[in-house]
């Protein structure tokens, strides 16, 4: 492999990078019992980090309070994204951060058995996971009477995905992992009711299973100091695209667009995509808005695009990998997604009529309400982005980039 | 297929069976399995995994046409994938895959005559901040230019 992990000890950050003694966390769950877990959880405010921001406390309540025979724990790892690379650094860094969280959440919610569920294109890290649970296996961190304490088991697999984009969504998952074709489920029944084999289930995304010790040793108040109201904590950001320093940074919620881009020496910097394929495209005049749940979200992605690029071509690469990764399953993702392409092409073109062009914005608004899931509900979101915040430069020749 | 090749097909796949289980949570690392070692799975393949699972073919069928890895065609020894999403494709993706499509003479979606390599494109790898990247099997080659690229696709055997 071509691959060099040696920077663990150049990165720092307020709370995931901000050093952790391996099962410090666990140690000190035990001692403060269940309910004491989900009060500092609550208090801390942790919304998941996949991006969808669902409040972690409550999934885990939720789960907690059913006495069903088995639950799972289930760590999505299905990190697709386009520009999304935090899990692989977590994974491959920081495992303990993400062993110990699960384990925290198996002795809280009471499941005996967790899986992690990594993306087929990270099958290269498949081995190097598997011997660090055989490891901890040996150190008593999993398996049964976890660190001596009797009756406390936890076991941890993996299993591989195979090419999936939409398996990242949490019912798509499971029924990947029940051996079907990844197409999300309709939603009620809630993974924490009926969940993998039809058991209560925590689909925790990476980042925030890793967040769980950290917040447990030191507390929710401590994890609250960071952030905003509404979007407590820090968060990984992957960023690439033009800039000097591309890479994972942990940086509070609510640090403004354009302190990142200073962070990583981006120059001449014209458009800022927050959240990957799916999510908004930010031009030069809105800089000054901030990375939160309440503002600009995203689940870690950061593309920066300079002066050179082409928009155009940008929106038309997000829009291929939408026509190809929709599941197909509901009409409006399925075509829309191929509509929304043509869309792109006739614009090239230059074949796209005004009228058009509005019926396609009125398409993508129907896309955001009737998609079954977020990969449909989504999608649009950057061809609505782009062609409002780039109409010069993309219907007026003179402007246009490369 | 000769009939020891199918005999020894079976036994393998039984194998994988004992293995995983027999349950249908099972399916896909059998598939899976089955993939890493033949780069595809051929139609007898699918059928002994039905019948071994107590399921339809065509619910075998269905499973492995939704995964962009699962293969129902043959395919060379080597699959490469070369990442074509956006930041990939920002940091000189074009010139590797030109490189190498004249190396290999085939285009994408292709298999070398020697059977050696089939040539594909895939969605992102993760690899973004490393661009332009690709997998060979499973392992992930990154920070690609055609000359280094080329030099990883002769070492292929």
């Amino acid at each position: 492999m071509n691959l060099e992990y040696s920077t663990k000890n150049k990165r720092s950050g307020p709370v995931i990078f901000s050093g952790y003694e391996q099962t410090g966390g666990i140690k000190k769950a035990l001692e403060i019992g269940r309910e004491n877990i989900l009060l500092e959880l609550k208090n801390s405010g942790l919304k998941g980090r996949g991006g969808a921001g669902f409040p972690t406390a409550t999934k885990w309540m939720l789960t907690a309070a059913s006495n069903a025979e088995k639950k799972f724990i289930v760590c999505n790892a299905d990190e697709g994204e386009p520009g999304t690379f935090k899990d692989r650094v977590l994974l491959l860094e920081y495992p303990e951060l993400v062993i110990d969280g699960m384990v925290i959440a198996g002795s809280t919610i009471g499941a005996k058995a967790g899986i992690i569920y990594l993306r087929g294109e990270y099958e290269y890290m498949f081995s190097f996971l598997e011997d660090y649970l055989t490891k901890m296996r040996k150190e008593n961190i999993i398996g049964k009477s976890i660190l001596g304490k009797k009756d406390f088991d936890f076991e941890i697999e993996i299993r591989l995905g195979s090419g999936a984009y939409v398996c990242g969504e949490e019912t798509a998952l499971i029924e990947s992992l029940e051996g079907y074709r990844g197409e999300p489920r309709n939603r009620p029944p809630f993974p924490v009711n009926t969940g993998f084999l039809g058991y209560p289930t925590v689909v925790n995304n990476v980042e925030t299973l890793a967040s769980i010790p950290h917040i447990i040793s030191k507390g929710g108040e401590w994890f609250k100091k960071f952030g905003t109201d509404k979007s407590t904590g820090s968060k990984l950001f992957s960023i690439s695209g033009d800039c000097h320093k591309p890479g994972v940074y942990e940086l509070p919620w609510g640090t403004k667009v354009s302190e990142l881009l200073e962070i990583v020496e981006a120059e001449n910097t014209k458009a800022v995509q927050v959240g990957g394929a799916s999510g908004i495209c930010i031009p030069k005049s809105q800089f000054n808005r901030t990375l939160a749940y309440e503002d600009a979200a995203t689940g870690g992605s950061i593309i920066i695009f300079n002066e050179s690029r082409n928009m155009l071509k940008v929106l038309k690469n997000f829009m291929e990998f939408f026509v190809e990764e929709s599941c197909g399953q509901c009409t409006p993702c399925r075509i829309g997604n191929i509509k929304l392409l043509e869309g792109v092409k006739k614009i090239e073109s230059g074949e796209a009529s005004f009228s058009y062009l509005n019926n396609l914005k009125e398409l993508s608004k129907t896309m955001q309400v009737a998609s079954k899931c977020g990969l449909g509900q989504s999608s649009p979101n950057s061809f609505i982005s782009i062609l409002d915040n780039f109409k010069d430069e993309i219907f007026n020749s003179k402007v246009k980039g490369n | 297929m000769l009939t020891n090749e199918k005999n020894n097909l079976s036994a393998e796949i039984e194998k994988l069976v004992e293995i995983y289980g027999s349950e249908r949570s099972s399916l896909l690392q059998i598939l899976q399995a089955i993939q890493r070692k033949y780069k595809y799975i051929s139609d007898f393949a699918q059928q002994e995994v039905a019948r071994l699972l107590d399921i339809h073919p065509v619910e075998v069928h269905s499973v492995i046409t939704f995964y962009a890895f699962l293969s129902t065609k043959p395919k060379g020894k080597n699959i490469v994938r070369i990442c074509k999403t956006v930041l990939c494709d920002m940091s000189g993706k074009e010139a590797v895959e030109n490189a190498v499509t004249k190396e290999l003479g085939i285009t994408f979606g292709e298999t070398t005559k020697d059977n050696r390599i089939t040539l594909e494109h895939t969605n992102c790898l993760g690899m973004c901040d490393e661009g332009p990247a690709m997998i060979v099997n499973e392992k992930v080659f990154t920070h690609l230019d055609p000359g280094k690229a080329i030099n990883i696709l002769n070492e292929i055997k």
